[in-house]
């Protein structure tokens, strides 16, 4: 005979997320990857809220200033050429005797004088230098960031929305509606994505949300294809139909009982978009396509460097093309790692 | 079913997307777009040249016959001329598919080559120290952003070696190849390489499980027969119909490298035109690459039902 305690199961087994997570704690690639993901994420809400970088645009250090991790304020503060010598430029041309203006030197001098003209705070610490208008290239690559990163979040999270209303619609209900919406799907996929962006960048004017509409409004078909096959599958499941027997409406079973069980698939599927979209982004923005003149992007930031690189100065691409190098890679990783820990068939 | 029945029922299928693709782009030029006066106002000086566009567009007439002069211009091949040059875009589309090809097949075949050669050797020693880390190598080049080795390149071979030319284009074609096109088609090669060899690898290490392979190996072939001869010959067919999958999406890759480099190709011009709001040659790009799009798809499946006699036409 045995002790009834011996045999009393454990009523709590532990949900599929919480084995996933426990499985993705082993993986240390993944944990880095979390770390910096955190990191960034962390990052852009300190830049966001004006914690940090919000003065990015000030000119804080002579134009393309070397990288310096400590620079005396006061050297800082003469003003001079970076790179060009004050001897070598030597003085003014003596142009009075021609200049039309000569006689009123006097008066545009005094007239200068008036206009305040307010200098930034030089700074002190320039870990990657400063770009050709003085700006501190660190605080401008995070606002760069902040920009790219949000945007990438935005027009993943839109897509996100979309593939999914879609793609549950088509699996749920099948018939018609899955008819007209495969036909959607493959109009959608006959133009090339990098295309189809291109083509509806050309209609929108410039701008933040513009860019987030455009990314999220064309790359919506990898969601909705997997999210149909999952509907394929999971409305005639045992569990939908008890759902059904219950009373649940359509709308019930689609996005409380079913949903709920391939949430794994959108988190994965999501990761990736917000890559898609980082570099959809960078690229736009690098064409001027992207997000307006007055902000700056990681795509923007690029822009510039095509013509500093050949001078030598390679702080910014270095600094830009870094960080997201770091992003990209760790998502990427993030995503196999997650997939592998979400995946149902290593559950057991 | 026989082949040729197979593809007219896929034609058919086609017109409805194609129907479906010239909506979409109808709907995004001509509704959401709206009046191409605003636009043109900027660019063209002669009211008389403004509303002639608007006459042949049909802007004042219903959306329905605006719809039927768009679809006669694309079978037609006739969209009038660039807002922004005018330039025929038939003449326009004519001549820049050429730069664009010798950038295009280069491309295809040398990246193939070596994608497939990695990936043999890449798969045959898988799990050891090189398999690890030419994975871990190519996830991290993947994740570097295309325009900085766009810039590191032109700055290592065009500035610093000068072995290449930066920017150019000839009309001979032979100079094209061994001047101008090899420091664009270096670039794509090296950027879609890992994405590909990633790929390829999963086919090949596919087939390499079969129970076909340890029958070869147990009757004594030698590895190298196993993999060339067997291995490979199977795992040729994804690859095949995933290079021919894949060509529409290298050519808009390519947009950016003509970009770049100005190289006068489709790509470039598309560019252009975007910043340009240069609605005719935008759509009609958009209209045909998608033709050739589901084109290249058709002959996909054919072709991968005529390179595995198991899948059948139906």
């Amino acid at each position: 005979m045995t002790h009834p305690t011996a045999i009393a199961p454990s009523n709590e087994s532990p949900g599929m997320w919480r084995r996933a997570w426990q499985r993705l704690r082993q993986d240390r690639v993944a944990m880095v990857s979390l770390g910096v993901i955190a990191f960034f994420l962390l990052l852009i809400a300190m830049s966001r809220t004006g914690l940090i970088a919000a003065h990015w645009s000030d000119e804080v250090a002579p134009s393309y200033a070397d990288p310096a991790w400590h620079l005396d304020p006061a050297a800082a503060t003469t003003n001079a050429v970076v790179g060009i010598p004050n001897t070598q430029l030597g003085a003014p041309v003596d142009i009075s005797d021609i200049d039309p203006l000569a006689p009123r030197y006097a008066e545009l001098k005094e007239r200068t004088a008036k206009i305040a003209h307010e200098k930034a705070e030089q700074a002190t610490w320039l870990p990657f230098g400063a770009d050709k208008w003085g700006h501190n290239v660190l605080t401008k690559t995070i606002k760069g960031a902040e920009v790219s990163i949000t945007v990438g979040v935005l027009a993943a999270l839109l897509a996100l929305f979309i593939g999914t209303l879609l793609g549950a619609s088509a699996g749920y209900f099948g018939g018609f509606i899955d008819d007209a919406l495969e036909w959607l799907y493959n109009v959608f996929t006959s133009i090339p994505y990098v295309l189809l962006i291109l083509a509806v960048a050309a209609i929108f004017s410039r701008g933040f949300l513009t860019i987030v509409l455009i990314l999220g409004l064309t790359n919506w078909t990898g969601m909705y294809r997997l999210v149909r096959a999952e509907y394929l599958k999971h409305s005639e499941r045992a569990y939908v139909r008890a759902a059904e027997a219950l009373g649940a409406s359509h709308a019930s079973r689609m996005f409380r009982h079913i949903l709920p069980n391939i949430s794994h698939v959108l988190l994965v599927q999501y990761s990736r978009y917000v890559v898609d979209a980082i570099k959809a982004e960078v690229i736009l923005s690098f064409l001027g396509l992207g997000i307006p003149v007055d902000m700056v992007s990681w795509g923007t930031i690029l822009a510039e460097t095509q013509e500093e690189v050949v001078i030598g100065k390679w702080s910014q691409i270095i600094a830009a093309g870094g960080s997201m190098a770091l992003l990209v890679t760790a998502i990427s990783m993030l995503t196999d790692a997650l997939r592998d820990a979400l995946d149902p068939k290593l559950n057991e | 079913m026989n082949i040729s029945s197979f593809i007219l029922r896929r034609l058919a299928q086609m017109l409805p997307t194609l129907l479906g693709v010239m909506v979409l782009i109808f709907i995004l030029f001509n509704w959401v777009g709206g009046d191409p006066a605003y636009i043109l106002a900027g660019k063209i000086s002669d009211p008389k040249m403004i509303a002639s566009i608007r006459k042949q567009l049909g802007v004042d007439q219903s959306y329905l016959v605006q719809f039927w002069i768009f679809v006669k211009q694309v079978f037609t091949f006739d969209f009038g001329r660039s807002w922004s040059t005018n330039e025929l875009v038939s003449n326009i589309l004519k001549t820049r598919l050429g730069p664009t090809l010798t950038l295009m097949i280069p491309c295809v075949i040398i990246e193939t080559v070596i994608a497939v050669i990695c990936a043999v050797l890449v798969a045959y020693s898988r799990g050891s120290l090189i398999d690890r880390v030419v994975m871990v190598s190519s996830t991290v080049i993947m994740s570097i952003s295309f325009l900085v080795y766009i810039i590191a390149f032109q700055w290592l071979f065009g500035y610093q070696l000068q072995w290449f030319p930066v920017q150019g284009w000839t009309g001979s074609v032979w100079r094209n190849l061994l001047i101008y096109a090899p420091l664009p088609v270096m670039l794509s090669v090296f950027v879609s390489m890992a994405p590909s060899l990633r790929l390829y690898r999963s086919f090949i290490l596919d087939e390499m499980c079969n129970d076909y392979v340890r029958t070869a190996r147990a009757k004594g072939l030698s590895e190298h027969t196993v993999m060339l001869k067997h291995v490979l010959r199977n795992a040729a067919i994804p690859i095949v119909t995933n290079v021919a999958a894949a060509l529409p999406t290298t050519l808009v890759g390519l947009f950016l490298l003509e970009f770049f480099f100005s190289i006068p190709g489709l790509g470039r011009e598309m560019v252009v035109a975007v910043s340009n709001s240069d609605f005719p040659i935008v759509k009609a790009v958009t209209v045909y690459l998608a033709v050739l799009t589901m084109v290249v798809n058709l002959l996909v499946d054919v072709m991968y039902r005529w390179l595995d006699p198991r899948v059948s036409f139906k």
